[in-house]
């Protein structure tokens, strides 16, 4: 294994992820889609309701749209991450998954290759998205939008780690709409993507609580601080642990020999 | 079918020059409380055609699993051309090419796209790759199919290309898993003579697990598992020859009866 190899195969892997995902229209639309409405529908509605002070990063007075588009930027990312995962559960059913783990490679190398693959395309999706919201207003320090860059790198691992490590529980495909409920739903309402946490604490302080501690907060902060060049240690440590928590957990959960596949059977085992 | 053997004694596995292709030693494996091998042991020599026959539920799948490493023996080794996969599994994985059970091309990809994906994990240079995809579609016939949406293939020429992919990085050792599951009469004769082919003119060992007798031919080597247990190993002739039997089907017949008699009948279908 030397470094030519293992460029070679991590750029397969994200030329497959990119043709993969151009080639499902329909997945491309819905993912710019599903934060535009957030944008164009709820952050028009809420923008009366909720007052935003004035907090860091932001200097002064912000609208509710510029305040929200960090969080739906997390969101696509979380969204993406959640899709590789439910693919990496299809690709075990159908036993495509068999062609990449069959690759000399070590695993651990083919699965942070099929995260950073993930990764690159939730992060092209976010730049289209933070296009649009420029258009729409939402005008960040252009520097801000290469700041943000290793950030979304950073928050996009960590959950597509996060759904790596949860497509390792999933036993099927149908099981899928459990993660949907009680993992993309919590972890993005109880965060700092749609409101405040000053916000959230005068509601329900436990609720803060909780919220302060989701890795998903985290995530749309890290962001947040740096599309508006500022920086956020606090929550780089956070995604980071989070990054290296549920990435080694997944590659436990990948192993060969102590993984989910040595005691369930392969897919076919399993039918 | 295959006529017994007329001499004395009969012929067997070749002499093995240098490490055999495969070399499984007391290989066993259960999940949880259902014991999909029992010891198994058996080597297939580093040139040559080896069937791997079973019924479903033998352990034909999870023998291939073990080998190809979806999974780690716990018990036993499995060594590719004396690289043990566990300690060594680089070199284990570099020397092999499979066709699994199930189709695995991505459908919306066109068969290069599927090629240069499969280059990719082996870690093959873009150019080297793309020369190699070229000379396997050509040997397969599909050269000008190379564009195309594997969508737009048929069942049989899928599986041509799967063969290619498996063979993309030159491996040593080429392993099916019931690679005509689901092929009409025409494709399934097409793919086995393609193989056979391949097996004689580049010196690959080949290991090809199915069900169907009929596939063998009296020359093979043959691996007979029943029941996660191995009943038999060696030429066609001389596993004919031991078990008494005028043929293949009955000689297995008769390993397979024999086998499952004294022991308690294990589920043949594993649980979800």
């Amino acid at each position: 294994m030397n470094a030519a190899t293992c460029w070679y195969c991590l750029r397969s892997i994200i030329v497959r992820e990119g043709l993969r995902f151009l080639h499902q229209r329909e997945r491309f639309f819905a993912a710019l889609v599903r934060p535009l409405v957030w944008l164009a529908i709820f952050a028009v509605g809420f923008r009366a309701v909720l007052g935003v002070s004035i907090i860091p990063p932001y200097e002064t007075y912000v609208l509710y749209d510029e305040y929200v588009v960090p969080g739906l930027v997390a969101m696509i990312q979380l969204f993406n991450g959640m899709q590789n995962s439910l693919s990496m559960v299809y690709d075990r059913e159908m036993g495509s998954m068999r062609t990449l783990l069959v690759s000399p490679l070590p695993r651990w190398y083919l699965l942070v290759a099929k995260l950073l693959a993930g990764v690159t395309v939730s992060i092209a999706q976010v730049y289209v998205f933070l296009g649009i919201a420029y258009l729409w207003g939402v005008e960040p320090p252009p520097l801000g939008y290469l700041a943000a860059l290793p950030a979304l790198l950073l928050s996009g691992l960590m959950l597509g780690a996060l759904g790596l490590l949860l497509s390792s529980f999933v036993k099927q495909l149908e099981n899928f709409a459990g993660v949907m409920n009680f993992v993309i739903f919590p972890m993005f309402f109880a965060s700092s993507a749609l409101y405040p946490l000053w916000r959230i604490k005068e509601g329900s302080p436990t609720l803060y609580q909780i919220a302060a501690v989701n890795p998903f907060t985290q995530a749309v902060e890290l962001i947040r601080f740096s599309l508006y060049l500022r920086f956020d240690g606090g929550a780089l440590l956070w995604v980071l642990g989070c990054l290296a928590v549920f990435l080694g957990a997944a590659v436990l959960a990948y192993d060969p020999g102590r993984g989910f596949w040595a005691r369930r059977g392969g897919p076919a085992e399993q039918s | 079918m295959y006529e017994a053997a007329t001499r004395a004694e009969p012929p067997s596995i070749p002499v093995i020059q240098g490490p055999a292709a495969l070399a499984v030693e007391d290989l066993s494996h259960s999940f949880g409380t259902r014991e999909a091998l029992d010891r198994v042991s058996f080597t297939i020599p580093p040139a040559g055609f080896t069937m791997l026959l079973g019924l479903n539920g033998a352990g034909k799948t999870t023998l291939f699993s073990l080998i190809t490493r979806l999974y780690s023996n716990r018990t036993g080794a499995i060594r590719i051309f004396g690289f043990d996969l566990r300690r060594q599994p680089t070199r284990a994985l570099e020397r092999i090419g499979v066709v699994f059970q199930q189709p695995t091309l991505d459908l919306d990809l066109s068969v290069l796209q599927n090629l240069r994906y499969h280059g990719g994990l082996h870690g093959m240079r873009p150019a080297d790759c793309e020369a190699r995809a070229r000379e396997e579609l050509a040997r397969i016939g599909l050269a000008d199919r190379a564009n195309d949406k594997v969508r737009a293939l048929s069942g049989g020429q899928r599986r041509r290309v799967e063969l290619a992919r498996a063979l993309l990085h030159r491996p040593s050792l080429l392993l099916l898993d019931e690679p005509t599951v689901g092929l009409d009469v025409e494709s399934r004769r097409d793919i086995l003579r393609h193989v056979r082919a391949l097996c004689r003119d580049q010196g690959l060992a080949v290991l090809w697990a199915t069900h169907l007798m009929d596939e063998a031919d009296a020359d093979d080597a043959v691996v007979v598992l029943h029941q996660g247990r191995l009943c038999a190993s060696g030429g066609v002739r001389a596993v004919c020859a031991a078990t008494g039997a005028s043929s293949l089907p009955d000689a297995f017949r008769a390993l397979t009866t024999r086998d499952a008699g004294p022991h308690e009948p294990k589920p043949q279908e594993p649980r979800r």
